[in-house]
């Protein structure tokens, strides 16, 4: 059978128009522009799904993408506590009178408070009385205090108005050329700690950010490796065949696309479910002693809106990171099979 | 459409393996490559296929001397050599079917553009009711006529095949060498690596005989 059909031309023969054809054109070749399709009928793909996908490897990027977004997370929160601290310090400045021999600390306490509601973006002054600076001092000096037997300064609470910024410098001066022994603390020097201490924590955090992002794409690249040494038998078999290394490099990335989409994705959410669980911790026990301080430390512990926005972004990050990873991995590998060259006999 | 002057190769800092090449794969021409074992007719085929860069020498393909191609371009250069492996290297977890079209896959072809010459060409080499089977089921002849049928596909412009009839027997061997024979007088060259001196005694073409890295041009 196999003879009379070879006189008809076999097997490939059924297109005999295109035998006769010179060798494939430009034209007849997809521009190396357009990325073939590469569908196979069966589903299976080219390169096997189980021999590039560990679960070790799908771990480990849960486990990075879980930091990183923990991370995101705790600096977003940094941020917005720190940003409420220097808010809240922002709102108040503080002046101080020491007594003097001569002047009598009730008028200069008014002759403050008019002299600095005249500038603009005062909200309001409130002085802390006798009774109160007594209660201030009681756990240093003891009960029963009489403040009138020692030198003890007065102190004014000085309310600016939201979104007010006003021109402390001037009023400080105009308390000193105006009131004896007053003056005018803005808390700058906690503000300028504060800052420093929030931009050092998100400094931080970027910074670990980084290296988790950084270990990721050499996990990957390890991992891509080793997939092509494992599978290099089918890459060869491509390359003979004649897939370019785009085509190859493909097969690979979407695979890792898919596993890093996955982690990430995995590890976005259960990040979140740390902060979600944290917060409602924090709002059911906000009475207790331990609350209260992990609140004074965190505020309210809520990752707002852009924390959410920044793990999400991180959770594309990694997916993007890992898939163009793999890619320009195989490409150099594959790149390096195509390199005309001299080798090792096989 | 290949040529080698003066092409020498060696592994390392060993002897040479092949020495003063010279010769030519013309157009439309059909040769076998014999000798040996160990006479380095795998290492010449990689050669041919620039799977492998010599020692010293030219090296031409297509027209364009191989040193020169760009890696952009080897691709394409490759497209039009069709290789039959002597340990076959199809891939196990496709179907004989999938892997016989993988040359046409990988170029961006649609399954409705090929199905049937795959088809067909599968079960003219007997392999029609082995299509949707794993290679790991295949013996060793079925595994030779699937990986003749991957070279053969796409019909390249020159065929080398290293040893193609090593695993399958004599009638089977003379209806390959017809498949090669009927593909060389459709346009396409064809170099065949063996040691089968009646298949060679089947077809007078041009003889290349390698002995101890030499060779001597019959034909």
């Amino acid at each position: 059978m196999a003879d009379r059909k070879l006189k008809t031309r076999p097997g490939i023969a059924s297109n005999k128009a295109k035998v006769r054809k010179p060798p494939p054109s430009a034209a007849t070749v997809p521009s190396s522009d357009t990325p073939p399709r590469y569908n196979l009928s069966s589903g299976r793909n080219i390169i096997p799904r189980e021999t590039i996908i560990g679960q070790a490897l799908s771990t480990v990027i849960i486990i990075m993408a879980f930091l990183a977004c923990l991370t995101v997370g705790a600096v977003s929160i940094i941020n917005q506590t720190a940003s409420a601290w220097q808010s809240d310090i922002s709102r108040e400045v503080t002046i101080q009178i020491r007594p003097f021999d001569d002047v009598e600390m009730d008028n200069a306490v008014r002759q403050a408070s008019r002299l600095v509601l005249t500038f603009d973006g005062i909200a309001k002054i409130t002085a802390l009385d006798a009774a109160g600076s007594a209660r201030l001092l009681e756990p240093w000096l003891g009960s029963g205090l009489d403040l009138d037997e020692l030198p003890v300064p007065r102190l004014l609470t000085v309310s600016t108005r939201p979104g007010a910024n006003p021109d402390f410098a001037a009023i400080r001066s105009a308390l000193e050329e105006n009131v004896p022994g007053a003056s005018l603390d803005d808390h700058r020097v906690w503000t300028d700690r504060l800052n420093a201490m929030a931009w050092t924590m998100v400094a931080i955090g970027l910074g670990v950010l980084g290296l988790v992002l950084v270990a990721t794409v050499l996990t990957v690249i390890f991992a891509t490796r080793g997939a092509m040494v494992g599978n290099r038998s089918i890459v060869e078999v491509l390359h003979f065949v004649g897939a370019d290394g785009r085509f190859i490099a493909r097969e690979f990335e979407r695979h890792f696309l898919v596993l890093a989409l996955r982690g990430s994705l995995i590890g976005g959410v259960a990040s979140t479910l740390v902060f979600v669980i944290l917060g409602l911790w924090a709002q059911f026990n906000q009475a207790t002693p331990e609350a209260d301080q992990l609140s004074a430390l965190f505020g309210n512990f809520v990752v707002n809106w852009m924390g959410y926005a920044g793990i999400a972004a991180v959770v594309i990050t990694i997916a993007i990171l890992a898939a163009g990873t793999s890619r320009l991995t195989v490409m150099k590998q594959v790149g390096d099979l195509e390199r005309y060259r001299r080798r090792t006999p096989e | 459409m290949i040529k080698f002057e003066n092409v020498g190769l060696r592994y390392g800092v060993g002897p040479e393996v092949l020495s003063d090449l010279t010769f030519d794969i013309a157009p439309k021409s059909f040769q076998f490559l014999t000798g040996p074992s160990g006479a380095g007719k795998t290492s010449l085929l990689r050669l041919m296929l620039l799977a492998l860069k010599p020692t010293r020498g030219l090296v031409k393909v297509f027209g364009k001397e191989a040193s020169q191609i760009r890696r952009s371009q080897m691709p394409a250069i490759r497209r039009k050599v069709g290789v039959v492996f002597q340990d076959f290297r199809l891939l196990d977890h496709l179907t004989t079917y999938e892997n016989v079209a993988l040359p046409l896959l990988v170029r961006g072809k649609e399954e409705a553009q090929y199905r049937s010459d795959v088809t067909e060409l599968l079960k003219w080499v007997g392999l029609g009711d082995r299509m949707h089977v794993l290679p790991p089921v295949l013996s060793g002849g079925e595994k030779q006529r699937a990986a003749i049928a991957r070279a053969l596909i796409d019909q390249p412009a020159v065929l080398l095949a290293d040893e193609p009839t090593g695993n399958v027997d004599p009638p089977l061997a003379r209806r390959l060498l017809r498949l090669f024979i009927e593909l060389h007088r459709s346009g396409t060259s064809v170099v065949i690596a063996t040691h089968d001196l009646v298949l060679m005694d089947q077809f007078d073409a041009r003889r290349l005989v390698l002995n101890e890295g030499r060779l001597q041009i019959y034909g």
